[in-house]
């Protein structure tokens, strides 16, 4: 394990108190969508990590919906409203479910990586809308957390949600990102390159790949279970691919370089978003389009390659360079 | 007994409108290696317009026989102005690249398309029942079907045999066969592949948009059909194996059925009964039901 935190790390530390401090300073909506976006955000990340092994999933919509909705059915069947237990019940849904799934899951690359997610959360979807007992296609409320047997009331009830929504999802954040420089993590770069050459060194990248889904589908449903808490409602559109296809939108918008950049991106878009659709309703979608099409085309690599040319850009630069100078010399 | 009628009979009807919906689909990617997710827009633009051009055409008060004109002329401007724009605009320049870079090329697309849909037709929903009303129903064991239905069977299958027929017996066919074989030889051999993958991409937009037009007038046409059919063709043409159209059609009446048999016997499952077969299909054969195994280049 890496002892020292890299400059990510610090920042991501760093962000847990001058987010808490902001939401005492800035006007509640903007706090509200920041809150609110770290549960989206999350899933972005998760979206990410995946991408990093050249695997997108159309489906990660499956583990937030996993988290939300086990929040809430935590409530209103078990009276469960500890926020702690509640993420914890959340993360364990995801992490059961996607565990068994990652036996499937991990056989497939590509396109079919992303028809079989995209499957697997339509499933679910077309599941809860047909429950009636858990509102169909409305979804249900849920009640305000709990911490500790401490039940804050108004102001403060959502400051407390606030401040309990920075620290975990920080740490989620900070937990992928450690991850993806971890040797395992990077095994999942270099099944994205060669996969065949993966298993020629001798690392199964069936299991990486399983870890690696894993760990992306329990930080999801933790996003899950923030959001949900944050807005107190769930309904199936969240295991909806068009749900899905944002996350992917998101993590093709910011690039694959620094697990800063979706969560940022999210918050950025979810702000956008609120005056585009006031503004004109009808081309949100067109826009969101727009932007990925030209993203996809003239910045491969996301916006984050805009900021930093990390090393990875070097690093193709450089191979670039090298091929070039292969093939005048040959 | 019944309900067996009623099954085999929704099932085959649900099982042509899908092979409509999804063969387009299995086309492009059978040539192209495309997953192309804006096949759903095609099939949108396809519905709207048709039930657009029926709700004007049904206002001058004139015959409706002419209105089954409307349906194929819609979805072949659809696909000729759709396929081509974003054939030439966009698909061209990403040729040769990676298969999950083009799906996220084609979701963009769709999304595009959904507000174009929207900006042109607005958000309000689009009812053009005539063309289904006109032809009346028969009664089959007692049970009421429209005779619309078993156009719809008709049609599929018409077009399912001149796919067919168009590639296994025609010129232009084996030629394509040749494209889908080997891109690179077949252009040694002064194949036109970029001719081929324009006119490819069309038909197959056409096709959608004939899934979405033949679709309108049996249903309302309302945001969010592009959407939700895309979902339905991907578990068809996974079942059947991508590419292959004789899958897309065991693709269809696998899904058409296991929907039939839900509706019928147990309601709620109806929406998710569809994912469960794709799920299972490719727990156990992966790359689908008549995929071609696929020896390794190199």
């Amino acid at each position: 394990m890496m002892k020292s935190f890299d400059r990510t790390e610090v920042t991501l530390l760093l962000c847990i108190p001058v987010l808490i401090g902001l939401g005492f300073i800035l006007p509640q909506w903007i706090v509200n969508y920041i809150q609110v976006s770290l549960g989206t955000g999350l899933v972005a990340i998760s979206v990410m990590t995946q991408m990093r092994s050249g695997l997108v999933s159309f489906g990660q919509g499956l583990f937030f919906c996993i988290g939300g909705y086990t929040a809430g059915m935590a409530g209103k069947f078990l009276g469960i409203s500890d926020l702690f237990l509640l993420l914890f019940l959340g993360a364990l849904a995801g992490l059961a479910i996607s565990f068994l799934l990652g036996f499937l899951l991990r056989r497939y690359r590509e396109i079919f990586y992303a028809m079989l997610t995209l499957a697997v959360s339509m499933i679910l979807f077309g599941l809860l809308s047909s429950t009636e007992e858990l509102g169909s296609t409305d979804g249900f409320n849920l009640a305000s957390p709990t911490y500790l047997g401490w039940s804050p009331e108004g102001e403060m009830a959502r400051y407390a949600l606030y401040i309990a929504t920075c620290i975990p999802a920080l740490l989620c954040a900070l937990l992928l990102h450690r991850y993806l420089r971890s040797p395992m993590g990077f095994v999942g770069e270099a099944i994205r390159e060669n996969e065949l050459r993966v298993e020629y060194l001798g690392t199964s990248a069936h299991k990486s790949v399983h870890i690696t889904y894993v760990l992306a589908a329990t930080v999801s449903a933790i996003g899950g279970v923030l959001w949900a808490l944050a807005l107190g409602h769930v309904d199936p559109e969240m295991t909806n691919w068009t749900t899905s296809g944002q996350f992917v939108f998101i993590s093709i918008l910011s690039g694959t370089g620094n697990i800063i950049s979706p969560l940022f991106g999210t918050f950025i878009l979810e702000i956008i978003r609120v005056y585009a659709v006031e503004i004109s309703p009808n081309t949100w979608q067109l826009m969101i389009g727009s932007i990925m099409l030209l993203t996809i085309i003239f910045l491969p690599k996301g916006l984050w390659s805009l900021i930093q040319p990390s090393s990875s850009v070097v690093r193709t630069t450089l191979k670039k360079s090298t091929k070039d100078s292969k093939e005048t010399s040959s | 007994m019944l309900t067996a009628v009623a099954i085999s009979l929704d099932g085959l009807g649900f099982a042509a409108w899908l092979f409509l919906a999804s063969v387009g689909l299995t086309l492009i990617y059978g040539v192209m290696r495309i997953l192309n997710i804006a096949h759903g827009g095609f099939y949108a633009l396809g519905a709207y317009s048709a039930a657009w051009a029926i709700g004007l055409y049904t206002q001058t008060g004139q015959t409706i026989a002419l209105t089954y004109l409307i349906i194929p002329m819609a979805a072949l401007i659809v696909g000729v102005v759709a396929g081509l724009t974003i054939e030439r605009g966009v698909m061209r320049h990403m040729y040769g690249r990676d298969e999950v870079l083009m799906v996220l090329v084609t979701y963009a697309i769709f999304l595009i398309l959904e507000d174009v849909t929207k900006l042109i037709w607005g958000t309000d929903s689009y009812i053009a029942y005539q063309p289904a009303y006109w032809l009346g129903t028969i009664e089959i064991f007692g049970i009421p079907y429209t005779v619309y239905k078993f156009l719809t069977i008709g049609i599929a299958l018409a077009t399912g045999f001149i796919l067919w027929w168009g590639l296994t017996r025609t010129r232009t066919g084996k030629l394509l066969l040749v494209v889908i074989n080997d891109r690179e030889i077949s252009s040694a051999l002064g194949i036109n592949v970029t001719l081929f993958f324009t006119a490819t991409f069309v038909i197959g937009a056409t096709l959608g948009a004939l899934g979405g037009a033949l679709t309108a007038p049996e249903i309302s046409v309302v945001p969010g059909i592009g959407a939700e059919i895309i979902v339905m063709a991907f578990a068809v043409i996974v079942i059947g194996g991508m590419g292959s159209i004789g899958g897309a059609m065991i693709g269809a009446l696998i899904v058409g059925f296991a929907r039939a048999l839900s509706v019928h016997l147990y309601p709620p499952a109806e929406l998710f009964s569809i994912y469960i077969v794709m799920a299972l299909v490719l727990a156990i054969k992966p790359y689908g039901l008549f995929a071609l195994s696929e020896g390794r280049k190199i």
